[in-house]
């Protein structure tokens, strides 16, 4: 798409952050209480300005339901939204998401769920021609750029995230994290060091089932931006983790690329290795560093993807952010630091770093 | 008295001898091709004709004594803001001739230079910077027409095998090229000199209009093949000789209109390359006559495709104009697989003074806004993007790369490794340091060797630089630096000016 007049006038986000993530391969549940504990144990990597967790399986008996997860600012901006989610879905189900008072926590919007199916395409108001996962993402950004005071932050299906301004301990009190139990968790302590507390931007930032936290700072993220405007994404949020969520749809769903050649469109081979491959594999990697060097995640990161049916870890192809990955049984942990993985399992089969660059993969088995 | 002319007193040098230093080995009077220092019988001693000064500071590199120095003319005209000397001086000389001012070289007029406005980022606290020599630091290239998308398929072992099959694209090392100067313009020993740097280096450097002589065939990896509107030297083996071929629309320093080479420099070995006749003018004419309208272009483009074959990506050169975007958008459309823009501050072998100073745009500018309207219309990676004119330290390449540009063209920079001296009397086919002439005598004082090793240190030292200045900004790859605008910011200049470059005043 074209950029809107000065689209380079942002101010981007800048921060530094603790990220824990966990996945029971035979989708057994795990309880909320484990991905609080750990972060707790990573206070020190956030300054209180923001922490979040995102939940798979958590609504079996909604399951084939989008569940969107909304934080409003007044009960106005929360009708403004309920409007327009009207002419676009079937609404199911409409509560309050629970919480509890928490004195470390203030200020807090109203959070909102919704579970919905899309109308058909012919009863839709617009965004017609499109499929139903874009035509999700197309309201959600509607909703997000358009509804004063409401904004959607998740909209996935048996999925959800819970985040806010706060450490992740007492964000996990106020929304009741404890309540859910889920196969696969991700979760984020925030230290940002340039923007006013905004529920909105902390992390999991999620879109449609993934969700991304990330602690790092990407220093390519001024092509990124471009290169997703191109693509009809635009940033608003100005976070790095709102650029890898973005070039995670528009490479693995849009374009189909496996997880393990998206890690490498992240973090790519260098020339010198690519050079010594056999020749096939070096006309692949050669091209696909040529083809998306503008989707190259440059500067210092370690980033969790959550979805539906995988948990996913990556390192930038240098490691400059630490990242820890653990098995026990059929879970596997992938965190910051190994202490926060120790605090919840102490007894680990396996734990090791991976790699800079090479991707950790950890998918489903039912 | 009456009959000296005007102009007599009002050059621009002066030729300084320290009398006490000179020997009187007549050094200088060899030197200077232009003859402003000569024997003179009567009083036994060296002496010289400043009028005859270009400028070039040849005699003074040369002397053994270090008895020379080339100064400004102090001689001055009454101060007029108006009526500048360079003004009057011009309508002297045009009144003596009757002509055209002719000139050499790039603009040396005040032409905005927004290089110098653009200042560089670099990481502090929340992302470490990158040591390149410590850590791989990569600026390898890719030069031509990208797909929108990959698609792959599985293979027996379950590894993904590419589907999609890349069109021709040329490889470099560092994003840097030795721009189109034509041989003829500039002599032999420097086109073998440009063929053997880029092929060492792993870049590429361009034939110009002048035709590719047999004896650089073996250079044509690195080499890209030039088609003007002159077409000299063009047949079928030439197209096929080089690693791309790159069609001249237009030049930064004079677009619009066509080029010269007169007849005095057109030698043997020129005239089998241009496979024009030996002495006669060459003359390219301003448009290419088959080049009409846009999709004439795209008949030439195809036409190139169809003659290698389609072996070899097609670039296509535009001079810096104000409607630069909308141009090179058609340009892509048409077919191109690189487009390069030329700005307003390239050099030239010759060109009218006025068309060099007045015509044309700054390529900041002319990149920046072609680089966004590409984005906008969802085709950039249908081409890659080249940046020339004027491109004078590793930091300007830097800063046209975050604009966008995918490599730069360097020309002046790489004359000036080579030893000009910038005295703009390209035209006369007299260059004293060898350069711009195909004068036997002169031409030798260019080695091909040394001039080889001269390009290949500049670049080298240039991309230290630019691997530096990455690793500083937490970069370690080049591609994340292409069109990554928010690793500049402007100091003093407008809103539109920023608007236009993509960029935040510094302090945002
Ligand atoms: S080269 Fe120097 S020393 Fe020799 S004649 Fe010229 S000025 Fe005198
Ligand atoms: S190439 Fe020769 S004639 Fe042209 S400016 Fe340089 S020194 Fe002067």
């Amino acid at each position: 798409m074209k950029a809107p007049l000065r689209y380079h006038e942002f101010d981007k986000d800048i921060s530094g952050c603790g990220i824990f993530g966990v996945i029971h391969k035979k989708r057994g549940l795990i309880p909320g209480h484990m991905p609080s504990c750990a972060m707790a144990t990573m206070h020190d990597r956030g300054n209180g300005l923001g922490g979040g967790f995102a939940a798979y399986g958590i609504y079996p008996e909604q399951a084939d339901k989008y569940a969107f997860h909304l934080m409003c600012e007044t009960e106005g901006a929360l009708e403004s939204a309920r409007e327009v989610i009207t002419k676009f879905f079937t609404i199911h189900d409409s509560q309050p998401i629970p919480t509890r008072k928490v004195l470390a926590i203030k200020n807090a919007p109203i959070v909102w769920r919704f579970f919905l199916t899309p109308k058909r395409k012919g009863e839709r108001p617009t965004f017609r021609d499109l499929g139903e996962e874009d035509f999700v993402v197309a309201v959600v950004m509607h909703i997000n750029a358009k509804v004063h005071g409401a904004f959607v932050f998740s909209s996935g299906k048996n999925m959800g995230a819970f985040k806010g301004v706060g450490f992740p301990e007492d964000i996990a009190e106020f929304f009741r994290v404890e309540d859910y139990r889920a196969y696969i968790w991700t979760a984020h302590n925030r230290f940002p060091t340039n923007t006013p507390g905004w529920w909105g931007g902390a992390h999991p930032f999620t879109l449609l089932d993934w969700s991304i936290v990330h602690n790092g700072e990407i220093s390519s993220y001024g092509i990124n931006m471009r290169y997703l405007c191109e693509n009809d994404y635009l940033c608003t949020l100005m976070t790095d983790t709102e650029v890898v969520a973005y070039l995670l749809d528009l490479l693995v769903r849009r374009h189909g690329l496996s997880r393990k050649l998206c890690s490498k469109v992240f973090a790519p081979p260098f020339w010198d290795e690519i050079d010594r491959m056999p020749p096939e594999e070096k006309r692949m990697y050669t091209a696909l560093r040529a083809t998306y060097g503008s989707a190259m995640l440059n500067g210092p990161f370690a980033i969790l993807v959550g979805s539906s049916k995988c948990l996913w870890g990556l390192n930038d192809r240098v490691k400059l952010r630490p990242l820890v990955v653990a098995e026990k049984g059929d879970m596997v942990f992938m965190s910051s630091e190994e202490s926060a993985i120790r605090e919840v399992q102490p007894d680990l089969d396996r734990v090791w770093m991976p790699k800079a660059g090479e991707p950790v993969i950890v998918e489903t088995e039912v | 008295m009456l009959l000296t002319p005007i102009n007599r007193n009002y050059h621009d040098f002066k030729i300084d001898r320290d009398k006490d230093l000179c020997i009187n080995c007549k050094v200088c009077v060899r030197q200077c091709s232009y003859q402003a220092h000569y024997w003179d019988e009567n009083r036994k001693k060296v002496m010289h004709d400043n009028s005859k000064c270009v400028g070039c500071h040849r005699c003074e590199a040369l002397c053994p004594t270090a008895a020379l120095n080339i100064r400004q003319n102090d001689s001055e005209f009454r101060t007029n803001a108006l009526w500048r000397p360079v003004f009057i001086k011009n309508i002297y000389k045009q009144a003596d001739t009757g002509g055209v001012l002719l000139t050499g070289m790039g603009s040396p007029v005040d032409i905005p230079i927004y290089y110098d406005k653009l200042l560089l980022d670099a990481s502090q606290v929340t992302n470490p910077s990158i040591d390149p020599l410590r850590e791989p630091m990569e600026l390898r290239t890719f030069l031509g027409a990208k797909p929108d998308r990959l698609e792959f398929e599985k293979g027996k072992d379950g590894k993904p095998i590419l589907k999609t099959k890349l069109t021709p694209q040329i490889q470099l090392e560092t994003p840097l090229m030795f721009s189109a100067m034509s041989f003829g313009s500039i002599n032999f020993n420097l086109h073998i000199a440009m063929a053997r740097a880029a092929t060492k280096l792993g870049i590429c450097y361009n034939t110009g209009e002048g035709g590719l002589h047999p004896s650089l065939y073996m250079y044509g990896k690195n080499t890209i093949v030039q088609v003007a509107s002159g077409r000299f030297g063009v047949h079928r083996d030439y197209l096929n000789a080089g690693a791309a071929i790159e069609i001249k629309i237009g030049q930064g320093a004079k677009p619009g209109i066509g080029g010269h080479l007169p007849g005095e420099k057109i030698n043997a070995k020129v005239s089998e390359t241009r496979m024009v006749p030996l002495g006669s003018d060459a003359i390219s004419p301003a448009p290419h006559h088959d080049i009409y309208s846009i999709e004439d272009l795209l008949q030439l483009i195809y036409a190139l495709k169809e003659a290698s074959e389609y072996r070899l990506p097609v670039s296509v050169k535009i001079a810096a104009v104000h409607n630069a975007a909308a141009i090179a958008s058609g340009v892509v459309r048409a077919g191109a697989d690189i487009v390069v823009i030329d700005g307003m501050r390239g050099g030239t072998g010759a060109a009218p003074g006025m068309i060099r100073d007045n015509v044309g745009i700054p390529v900041e500018l002319a990149l920046a806004a072609v680089d966004q309207r590409l984005r906008d219309e969802g085709i950039r990676h249908r081409a890659s993007i080249v940046a020339a004119s004027g491109h004078r330290c590793s930091a300007d390449v830097v800063k046209a790369i975050a604009l966008g540009a995918d490599a730069v063209y360097i020309a002046t920079a790489a004359l000036l490794a080579v030893g000009c001296t910038l005295c703009a009397r390209c035209y006369t086919g007299k260059c004293p340091w060898g350069i711009a002439t195909n004068d036997a005598e002169l031409a030798k004082r260019q080695n091909p060797e040394v001039a080889e090793q001269k390009l290949i240190n500049l670049i080298q030292a240039w991309s230290h630089e630019i691997q530096e200045m990455l690793g500083g900004m937490g970069l370690n790859s080049i591609e994340s630096l292409r069109g990554n605008r928010d690793k500049l910011r402007a100091v003093g200049l407008s809103q539109a000016e920023m608007d236009i470059l993509g960029v935040k005043h510094a302090g945002k």
